[in-house]
């Protein structure tokens, strides 16, 4: 008989207010926000007198903040009318705040404390719905296998040196192969073993005067991923230096990485900040100017040197041995001498680059260290009539003085502008990138657009709904109304799990909300029909209802699980949009089996199942 | 007692959808196939998303004709520009695919000089409202990927419903389902509709519903062989009939849904929603049409005995003494 009991209730009823709960700070929107947080933690202090200070800077500026309030975790968020003003306030603090202060665009939320209390938020808005801008940047593997079997060159020349096995040459011989050939009365069995014990990852071959060292491929392909993944982590430090609040950023496929700033809407700057990569160099100084005028005019250079140019383009031997890299770097911070006024960043080295450093020092005191700014800027040249995109390397002495003292790790270097050493101070405390990158796609969504999208994706996913349960109510009447029920609630328990899960929500995600409720739709009509059948073969009302539920529910189940497999299918092999649809649909499809054959069922029961003589059902 | 006299079709529906099984599935094996040739003849009209390129918004002080910045973007390198209007007529959406060798900076400032120049030699301005440069996303991993979603739904699809049902059963399904996708994806090489990722998702969940429609009649029709005396063929045909009223009720509903979506989704959505909307009239059609008349065919044709529950019986008899 119709029965139904009394815990499903009330797990339905917790399920109910569960779902409201957790769904609710959708219903809320979001306040267009810049956030200031302090630089470095602990230096700067985040308080009531500079939230006056902000205030007084956007009153000057003319840019009405809802308000400017310090937070729990250290941070000042002001929250201002539109996203307009938001672009105008980050713009306007940026500048006045100073190197201190990180000022990100970020949106707050404006649902009660209790809410948040509950972990209940909203669910994370996808780009396409907030505007923001969008690249995707392939990684030059080619370019990070170059650097490093040209440094795997510069380690096997100091490996045979410190072994003290003479040799006349060390030279790549295509992408995968290095040579060595020793001098004539070298160890050959010293050589072979100390390079062994210094290279375990490559193959060694010992042939007459010469060792081959092979890089396996293996070796070849770690390289390259680790080329990419070291990108992902210097994109990663540079963007959050740079301030923008959920950023997005992710390997695509082999050698792609993708970056999504939500809020932001400048591509020139995130791209200068992005694409920017430079680093130092330190090298010893093998002749001075006039050594090296002397050099370029008889064609003279020595092997072990090169001509590096200053700002003035004055040349200068450094030696090509490289003492220290910019990967050695741990920290660098932009500073201004008190005495004398020049600009600098104070360098920190790791242990490595820290001894060489200090064994450098220790045997040229009175002679001079140059340092070398590299930069690496993408250029696009015109070869034969095409277009190829490349990377243009500049380098320049930015200081060559002489060395005072013996010094290891920490130091400081000065022959830039005040601009030039905060910029390349943050660009080497991000890291250095592995291998260039270039910049294969930009997308920029307006915040007009976004707001557009989702008024866009809410009024079709709200039409759906009306259509549906309109339909419901006019066919089945008081089941209809019960479906009705069971189709809300299915919505609500979506969105409340998608924003437990912070699944990100997208235009497609629209589509996959309104798909799930023709998904539900069909669990309902199954049932609904099933009754119906019943009836008409003359079964009593009650019993209809029963065997109704009962009979459909193993349908429902077989068509679901099997619609279930292709949304995971969807989901396991798709990429971004595809799989933001997937998880709506494996969510729609997951509940409505729920809110179909369990709460419908309750409901009906609740409406029907008390009554003893039901002559008639309206159905 | 009475039943609510609204219903979409007679209760007592009995359609002989088993006498016209050769017609139906020759139509749809017919179908089937020029999908397939209009796939392979005309291809799809990739997307951006899959091609790579440049969307350019240019806003123009007067409505221009179309076919002349055309004929003046193919003259100037840009063969397969796509030009149209929409909002008042002098806005302009362009989408470019990069000449050859270009990408990135480059390809985004020459496409947009292009365009002015189109505009300005057939006598307008143009202001670039909006231009982005679009990389393929596409590419071996992701063709790849699709191929592995296909192989693990079709294989997931036939263990499962070979395991719930039969294997008979498994492989009209999967046949009904492929030849949905199929027809779906044909009708985007057909039309020359714009295919991009989104459509993919649309004709990707097509398969979900589709199966989703196949496997409630014959869920039915295990039911009837199991209860019914009866032939095969009058089983098939009375199932087909029993769901009849259910599987045009949810199409109907679904479709309404998605119609939604296509109305008031806005462009974006428009592909997702097209190819879906195709998908569940296809779909519908083809689970009463196609999945059943399947079952009665060579080495599918089923009979009572694929269906009676062996393992009960085998467990009772083991039972007696």
């Amino acid at each position: 008989m119709l029965t139904f009991a009394r815990w499903k209730y009330f797990a339905i009823l917790a399920v109910l207010i569960l779902s409201v709960i957790y769904a609710l700070p959708n219903a809320y929107p979001q306040d267009p926000s810049v956030q200031v947080s302090a630089a470095k933690a602990g230096t700067t202090a985040i308080d009531a007198s500079l939230a006056k200070r902000i205030e007084g800077i956007l009153a000057e500026a003319k840019i009405p903040a809802k308000s400017v309030l310090v937070e729990e975790q250290g941070n000042l968020l002001v929250r201002l009318a539109d996203t307009e003003q938001q672009t105008r306030a980050a713009d306007t603090l940026r500048p006045r705040l100073g190197g201190d202060y990180v000022v990100a665009l970020s949106l707050a939320p404006t649902a009660p404390k209790w809410l948040e209390s509950l972990a209940a938020k909203p669910m994370p808005r996808g780009l396409d719905l907030q505007g923001g801008v969008h690249f995707v940047m392939q990684v030059d593997q080619n370019a990070a296998l170059d650097k490093r079997l040209d440094a795997y060159v510069e380690d096997i020349r100091s490996t045979l040196r410190d072994a003290g096995v003479p040799y006349t040459s060390v030279v790549r011989r295509g992408n995968e192969a290095l040579v060595a050939t020793l001098g004539q009365n070298a160890d050959k069995a010293k050589a072979q073993e100390r390079l062994r014990t210094a290279f375990p990852n490559l193959i060694i071959n010992l042939d007459g005067q010469t060792v081959a060292l092979e890089v396996p491929q293996a070796e070849l392909s770690r390289i390259a991923l680790e080329a990419v993944e070291q990108n992902l982590n210097t994109l990663r430090n540079r963007i959050n230096a740079f301030g923008v609040a959920e950023p997005v950023i992710q390997r695509q496929g082999t050698d792609r990485i993708v970056i999504q700033l939500p809020g932001l809407q400048d591509t020139v700057e995130a791209k200068r900040q992005i694409g920017a990569t430079a680093t130092l160099e330190f090298r010893a100084v093998t002749g001075d100017e006039r050594a090296a005028e002397a050099a370029l005019k008889d064609r003279s250079i020595p092997p072990d040197s090169r001509i590096y140019y200053t700002q003035d383009k004055v040349p200068l031997l450094l030696s090509k041995r490289l003492l220290v890299s910019g990967d050695q770097l741990v920290n660098a911070q932009p500073l201004t001498d008190s005495q004398t006024g020049e600009q600098g960043v104070d360098i920190n080295l790791n242990s490595v680059g820290g001894q060489r450093m200090l064994e450098h020092t220790l045997e040229n005191v009175g002679k001079r260290l140059g340092i070398v700014y590299v930069e690496q800027i993408p250029t696009t040249s015109i070869v034969d009539g095409k277009e190829v995109q490349s990377v243009r390397t500049e380098e320049r002495v930015i200081n060559s003085a002489t060395i005072r003292g013996v010094f290891g790790k920490s130091f400081r270097t000065t022959g830039l502008s005040a601009e030039e050493s905060k910029s390349l101070a943050n660009q080497l405390k991000s890291g250095a990138l592995a291998a260039p990158m270039v910049f294969v796609e930009e997308r920029v969504v307006g915040p007009s657009l976004g707001a557009e999208n989702v008024k866009r994706g809410t009024t079709a996913v709200l039409y759906s709904f009306v259509f549906a349960l309109s339909f419901f109510l006019i066919y089945y009447r008081v089941f209809g109304l019960i479906t009705c029920l069971a189709l809300v609630l299915n919505l609500l328990m979506v969105v409340a799990l998608m924003s437990l899960m912070g699944a990100t929500m997208s235009l497609p995600g629209f589509a996959g909300l309104a798909l799930s409720v023709g998904m539900s739709v069909d669990a309902n009509v199954l049932i609904n029909e099933r009754i119906r059948e019943e009836l008409r073969a003359g079964v009593p009302p009650q019993a209809a209802i029963a065997t109704g539920y009962d009979k459909a529910s193993g349908t429902i189940f077989d068509s679901n699980m099997t619609a279930l497999l292709a949304g995971v299918a969807l989901w396991a092999f798709g990429t971004g949009p595809l799989q933001g649809f997937a998880m709506t649909m494996i969510i729609g499809i997951l509940t409505s089996v729920f809110t179909a054959v369990t709460v419908s069922r309750g409901i009906a029961t609740l409406i029907y199942g008390g009554r003893r003589k039901l002559k008639s059902i309206a159905i | 007692m009475k039943i609510f006299p609204l219903t979409l079709l007679p209760n007592d529906a009995n359609i002989d959808f088993m006498r016209l099984r050769w017609v139906s599935i020759a139509v749809a094996a017919i179908i089937m196939f020029v999908a397939i040739g209009a796939m392979g003849t005309r291809g799809f009209n990739y997307a951006l998303d899959f091609t790579g390129g440049n969307l350019i918004e240019a806003q123009l002080d007067k409505a221009l004709s179309l076919d002349a910045v055309r004929d003046k973007l193919a003259a100037d390198g840009y063969d397969s520009a796509q030009v149209q209007t929409y909002g008042s007529g002098n806005q302009l959406l362009i989408r470019l695919q990069p000449r050859e060798g270009e990408s990135g900076d480059a390809a985004t400032a020459h496409a947009a000089e292009a365009v002015t120049r189109a505009v300005v030699s057939n006598g307008g301005t143009a202001k670039i409202v909006r231009n982005e440069f679009v990389g393929p996303q596409v590419g071996k991993e992701l063709a790849l990927k699709g191929l592995y979603a296909l192989v693990f739904v079709v294989v997931g699809f036939l263990i499962y419903i070979a395991f719930r049902f039969e294997w008979k059963f498994a492989v009209a399904a999967i046949i009904t389902t492929l030849h949905d996708v199929i027809v779906v994806a044909g009708w985007f090489a057909v039309s020359g509709h714009e295919f991009d990722l989104t459509v993919l998702a649309g004709i990707l969940s097509v398969m979900g519903y589709s199966i989703n429609d196949t496997i409630v009649v014959f869920d039915r029709v295990r039911e009837n062989f199991r209860t019914m005396r009866a032939d095969p063929e009058t089983v098939l045909n009375k199932s087909i009939n029993q769901t009849l009223s259910r599987t045009i009720i949810t199409s109907f509903v679904a479709f309404l849904t998605v119609l939604a979506l296509y109305l008031y989704g806005g462009g974006s959505l428009r592909g997702m929603a097209e190819s879906q909307m195709l998908g569940i009239i296809i779909g519908t059609l083809s689970s009463i049409f196609v999945a059943c008349p399947l079952l009665t065919l060579g080495l599918l044709k089923v009979t009572k005995q694929d269906l009676m529950p062996k393992a009960k019986d085998e467990a009772a008899l083991a039972r007696r003494p």
